[in-house]
């Protein structure tokens, strides 16, 4: 299954909040962290019982120690009342005024650590699912076939190990613990308002009717004139970045005037979006206040005339006042929630559908070990092979390279000389025909035992962030100090180590940044140099440098080719001449094999190549030495 | 002008605005801050019982009418204020991408992309959050704070002041978990910055990850970073996790406090439970306006940080403003003795001296970084050259302006940038009042006609993101349609056919030698095909010019020029091969 069907648009595509099939597999993700899980949703009940306590504590003080009047009796004071004689508190006169502040207190204090530790807990379950899914997606992508970074932008692969998985976030952290609190709380007013008076309770959640439709209102719309935005604003700096980008043509084709009208139109349209989705918040939030406000109007005439007839308490129209004036956050909290449950749905398709993308090239069932000490005899035999289909960049390619041998492959860009490293390093599966090595075929190995044997250097000298020393050993703790040192001082980076006052530890920025592209490329020698495989893989770098150091880079490279099997994609003359075979090709078959004087005398294409690259390179090694 | 002139200078265009919304405000204010007074009525008539059905409903309307008008002018507060703020946003952007339009070419190869856009996107927004949410905020906390305050003196000096006790703590804890919050989560976005640095450079490497095996060492590396991630972002959770709740923990604790201290006062016969039901309501009403003052305060910090930073770019002195002058002169182009370095250590050009005749047609020809681009963006001044270096019909460029200078010099330059618009907007991309004919004319000679015929809306075929992705050699020709359609005497080619193949080069040219017809041309190119063209040839060779003659002459000469060819020649034949 290829990972990028639809490359569009298909990052932006959202579809349903819930999809039982994508759930499961979620809840399989957070079952590792279920105890945080639980545990919050334990500390939530209590912390609701803890929330709903203080507007009954307040009722209770009103009703019994400040206004305490004969015949009037509130169900929610009464409650309360027993509750405190139960533990044996005071309920009357200064005594209880300070008894229930101080239950008040403790209740506020409680809130405060159930509260704390349950947001806490949520989170490490979120972050705790976050950091096994990168290091699922990380590791899966270690195994994944190379063919699926060929078509894969590595941007796209970055989205789903870093935006994708924050998507998710939300919906653990935020999502599903606070939606359950967000329900609770609510259940729980409402149980409350009805044990105190059913009537006036009814009639404060008629209020709840029109706020759902106005929330529900603002989510539309401002869900709707948020996209607005985001597009709006994603146009904006979109033309600024190519106005940027090409500020010189703008210049040069006078246009500054009209691009900055041309400006003016796309900004505008940004501000126009914005403004009108200031319209929803701006209706939104005083609308709720308003209708909290006639909730209140409401409680205050319908209480006020049961206060009236002595069927309710005055404490009791307090407690129900600052209820309803807990409604909103709840109310509102939940209607954020549909969003982030489609994001979430949305990222962890993509998720799974990357790790569900089974790599093909892996170990087979009974893999052949890898012969130990290899000799490193690499043989191709009508070796066919193209990227797509149908389309044969190798064409029936074989050649034997015995143990110790250099094979230089030469011929013109396009001829598929990359492409026999990499089936060598078996990156891709051979069309038809055979790789072997030391006389088995190459599939019949663990792709990872088996390329433990070789070494690379790639033709883009590719280094990470991290020291020289990191870079060598290619991070690789049991690699001991002194071989690095020795690798280094073999291929000649000696005199540069030591100019550098942290030697080995000097940092190289973002690909090697620091360095010169000769002294890069003498790093990329130390690091195969130091993995000292039986088969080097060398592509050689095209670009050209300073005749110091291209004496250096011959005499590494020299180094690094004796006494191992070396096949090298070359344009040095020195490679060349030193190799044991020539393969030239063209078109993906190999035209004429042989060394550098039985193929100058063939006088055929290889003889053409050598005029062309190759004399260039010979005039300029004259001249350097004439000079020098 | 100074930074602070600048800022409120948006804010003094519109005064009226800024009276306007703060005027909602507190007419919103005073609306909504009389309904506690109507509630305490309402509670006093009960507690007298000397009520009856026809004042409770009083009461209530009442209510409900006040929330009413609070609601209707806040909702033009928030209209006008943060709608002023998005027009002050609006105009900030226009001025600072007007400003960045006459900033001199040198100065963006110094400065990346990257770094513009960060200033002009996130400082931007972030001045417009301070100047948007922050004033709006500010001017609520203010004026609720005030008016709320004072009543609550009224009800009882004793209570207000234990009530108070609570908002600054609630105000304090807000601004500075504000900033720890911000630090803790930049400290995770740098680190973000490297855990993604980090998985980039194994997925860019993946062949020399998989080629050396080293696939559990990089697992064990991005687990450390990743376990890493996982501890400052818990860091920043363990603070999230405390906010709410303390503030929660401020509020019920001043609630608690008020009930204590206003139940004594009760029992003692002080204080009524309506006036006490009374200040309970305005003390909810100081809640948010005590948050707000804590995120606002940060709102600033971060504005004004970014405010400075945009100042770094408003303080480069943009190229002078000049007037295109109506100029006549003969379209000769002359070099003389030119040297030029970008560093004065690396001197590019020594002493290039050349002359391109009215009408003729010259080539330069040389290696890569012989200085054959430097030339022409000397004569564009893209770079100023030395004062009389290079003369344009006799007159030393730099006394040209610049508008006409490049209204009389049109260009393709070597990296082909075109904008994600029409091709026809692309042709006419400095002549906008070209005509249909004219920008097709111009299509015609660069060689665009086959591929027009391909493209499903032809001219108007869309270019770039959501249009057709263009070939190199279609890009090429684009951007010399580009050149062609304007009327300029002059026109560079920065090898404007290296993408071009052989076939489609011979036809172009032979549409240019009709199109460009009359006009001085100067191209820069490595190939024979189009060097054989031209009338003469120059070749630069380590910052000056090492021979110049026809095709024909330098081939005989034996020099820099007959080794090109001759390399050329062979390259093609393995090429055939």
């Amino acid at each position: 299954m290829a990972v990028n069907e639809t490359p569009a648009h298909e990052d932006d595509a959202l579809g349903k909040a819930f999809e039982p099939r994508l759930v499961r597999r979620l809840f399989s993700l957070v079952l590792p962290h279920k105890w945080y899980g639980i545990g919050a949703l334990c500390l939530l009940l209590l912390e609701s019982f803890t929330q709903l306590a203080g507007p009954l504590l307040t009722a209770a003080t009103i009703d019994l120690i400040l206004s305490p009047r004969s015949g009037e009796k509130n169900r929610a004071s009464e409650l309360t009342r027993r509750a405190l004689e139960a533990m044996g508190a005071p309920v009357t006169g200064l005594q209880g005024l300070a008894a229930m502040t101080s239950l008040f207190l403790v209740s506020v204090a409680a809130t405060f650590l159930l509260t704390m530790l349950m947001v806490s807990w949520t989170s490490r379950m979120g972050q705790g699912v976050m950091y096994d899914l990168r290091t699922r997606i990380f590791g899966h992508l270690q195994r994944a076939d190379i063919s699926l970074f060929d078509k894969t932008p590595v941007g796209r692969l970055m989205t789903r190990l870093t935006t994708d998985v924050d998507a998710l976030n939300e919906l653990f952290t935020s999502g599903f613990v606070a939606l359950t609190g967000d329900v609770v709380i609510l259940a729980g007013i409402v149980a409350m308002l009805f044990y105190i008076n059913p009537l006036l309770a009814t009639v404060t959640f008629g209020i709840l009717i029109p706020m759902f439709f106005v929330t529900n209102w603002f989510r539309k719309g401002a869900r709707d004139t948020y996209r607005d935005v985001r597009t709006k604003i994603a146009r904006v700096n979109s033309f600024l970045q190519e106005h940027l980008s090409g500020i010189s043509v703008v210049q040069l084709f006078r246009r500054q005037e009209r691009a900055l009208s041309q400006f003016a139109r796309v900004n505008d349209e940004h501000r126009i979006a914005n403004i009108k989705s200031i319209h929803y918040y701006a209706v939104f939030y005083p609308a709720l206040d308003l209708l909290s406000s006639v909730g209140l109007g409401a409680i205050v005439l319908l209480g006020g005339y049961q206060v009236l007839t002595g069927s309710m308490t005055i404490g009791a129209v307090v407690a129900f006042v600052q209820y309803s004036k807990r409604f909103y956050r709840p109310l509102m909290d939940l209607s954020e929630k549909y969003n982030i449950l489609q994001a979430a749905m949305a990222s962890s398709e993509r998720i799974f559908k990357l790790l569900d993308t089974e790599p093909r090239i892996v170990a087979p069932k009974d893999p052949v070990p890898v012969p130990d000490p290899f000799r490193g005899e690499v043989a191709l035999t009508g070796v066919h092979f193209g990227y797509k289909e149908g389309e044969d960049v190798l064409k029936g390619v074989t050649f034997t390279a015995r143990p110790g041998q250099t094979i230089a492959l030469v011929g013109a860009t396009g001829s598929g000389k990359t492409t026999i490293l990499n089936l060598l390093l078996r990156f891709y599966e051979t069309g038809s025909g055979e790789v072997r090595v030391d006389g088995i075929d190459v599939t019949r190995f663990d792709p990872v035992a088996y390329r433990k044997h070789f070494g690379i250097v790639l033709q883009d000298t590719f280094l990470f962030t991290g020291t020289i020393a990191e870079n060598v050993s290619f991070f690789d703790a049991s690699i001991p100090r002194e071989k690095i040192e020795a690798a280094c001082r073999e291929v000649g980076l000696g005199p540069l180590l030591a100019r550098l006052k942290e030697g080995l530890d000097y940092k190289l920025t973002e690909r090697g940044g620091g360095l010169s592209v000769g002294e890069k490329q003498l790093v990329s020698f130390a690091r195969a140099l130091v993995h000292d495989p039986r088969i080097l893989i060398l592509d050689e770098a095209t670009s050209s440098v300073d005749p110091e150091t291209e004496d250096q880079i011959e005499a590494a490279i020299g180094r690094l080719l004796s006494g191992r099997t070396s096949i090298v994609v070359a344009h040095r003359l020195s490679t060349i001449v030193r190799a044991d075979q020539i393969l030239v090709l063209a078109h993906g078959e190999i035209r004429e094999r042989g060394t550098h004087q039985e193929l100058l005398e063939r006088d055929g294409l290889y003889a053409r190549l050598y005029a062309l690259q190759l004399k260039d390179q010979e005039a300029a090694a004259e001249r350097s030495r004439a000079a020098g | 002008m100074k930074g602070t002139d600048r800022f409120f200078a948006y804010f003094s265009r519109r005064p009226g605005v800024f009276a306007a919304g703060v005027g909602t405000l507190f007419l919103s204010t005073a609306l909504f801050l009389t309904i506690p007074g109507l509630v305490r009525r309402a509670f006093e008539d009960l507690e007298r019982t000397g009520v009856t059905v026809d004042t409770l409903f009083r009461a209530s309307g009442f209510i409900v009418l006040l929330a009413a008008g609070d609601a209707i002018s806040f909702y033009f507060t928030r209209k006008i204020l943060i709608g002023a703020s998005r027009d002050i946003e609006y105009e900030m952007r226009q001025d600072l991408f007007a400003h960045l339009l006459r900033l001199p070419p040198p100065w963006f190869r110094k400065n990346r992309v990257g770094d513009l856009m960060s200033r002009a996107v996130n400082d931007l927004s972030a001045v417009r959050m301070m100047i948007g949410p922050g004033v709006m905020q500010m001017a609520n906390t203010i004026v609720v704070g005030t008016v709320a305050i004072f009543l609550m003196f009224r009800v009882s000096t004793p209570l207000t002041l234990v009530a108070l006790s609570v908002f600054p703590a609630i105000a304090l804890a807000t601004n500075v978990m504000g900033q720890i919050t911000h630090k803790r989560f930049t400290e995770i976005q740098e680190f973000f910055s490297e855990i993604s640095n980090s998985a980039q450079e194994n997925f860019s490497g993946v062949r020399l990850v998989r080629a050396f095996a080293k696939e559990g060492t990089e697992e064990r590396r991005f687990a450390e970073r990743n376990r890493e991630f996982l501890r400052r972002n818990l860091a920043l959770a363990r603070l999230n996790s405390l906010y709410f709740p303390l503030l929660q923990f401020f509020v019920g604790a001043g609630f608690a406090l008020v009930l204590y201290v206003a139940g004594r006062q009760i029992l003692s016969g002080k204080l009524t439970i309506a006036r006490f039901v009374e200040f309970n309501l305005y003390m909810l009403e100081l809640i948010w306006p005590a948050i707000a003052l804590g995120w606002v305060v940060n709102l600033w910090q971060r504005g004004t940080a970014s405010w400075n930073r945009m100042m770094e770019l408003w303080d480069v002195p943009p190229l002078p403003e000049e007037k295109d002058a109506p100029i006549s002169l003969s379209p000769s182009l002359e070099v003389r003795g030119l040297s030029f370095g970008y560093v004065p250590e690396r001197q590019i050009l020594s002493g290039a001296t050349f002359r391109v005749a009215p009408g003729e047609v010259v080539a330069l020809v040389g290696k890569t970084g012989s200085g054959k681009s430097t030339i022409l963006s000397l004569i564009l001044r893209l770079d100023d050259p030395p004062p009389g270096a290079i003369q344009l019909g006799g007159i030393d460029v730099l006394d040209i302006p610049l508008p006409t200078l490049r209204r009389l010099v049109s260009v393709v330059p070597q990296e082909t940038f075109l904008f994600s618009e029409t091709l026809a907007g692309n042709i006419a991309f400095g002549r906008p009042d070209a005509s249909a004919g004219e920008i097709e004319a111009a299509a015609l000679a660069a060689g665009l006609g086959p591929d027009l015929e391909r493209f499903p809306d032809g001219l108007a075929t869309r270019v770039g993101e959501r249009g057709i992705t263009l070939s190199g050699g279609q890009k090429q020709r684009t951007a010399l349609a580009r050149a062609l359609i304007s009327d300029a005497p002059v026109l560079l080619l920065d090898d404007s056919f290296a993408s071009v193949d052989t076939e489609t080069e011979a036809r172009i040219l032979s549409g240019l030698r009709e199109a460009a017809f009359g006009k001085t041309v100067l191209l820069v190119s490595h190939r024979m095909s189009t060097l054989r063209n031209a009338d003469r040839i120059v070749v630069l060779d380590g910052g000056r010019i090492a021979e110049s003659g026809t095709h024909e002459e330098l081939l005989a000469r034996g020099g820099v020029y007959s080794e090109l060819a001759e390399r050329q020649r062979i390259e093609e034949e393995v090429e055939a091969a």
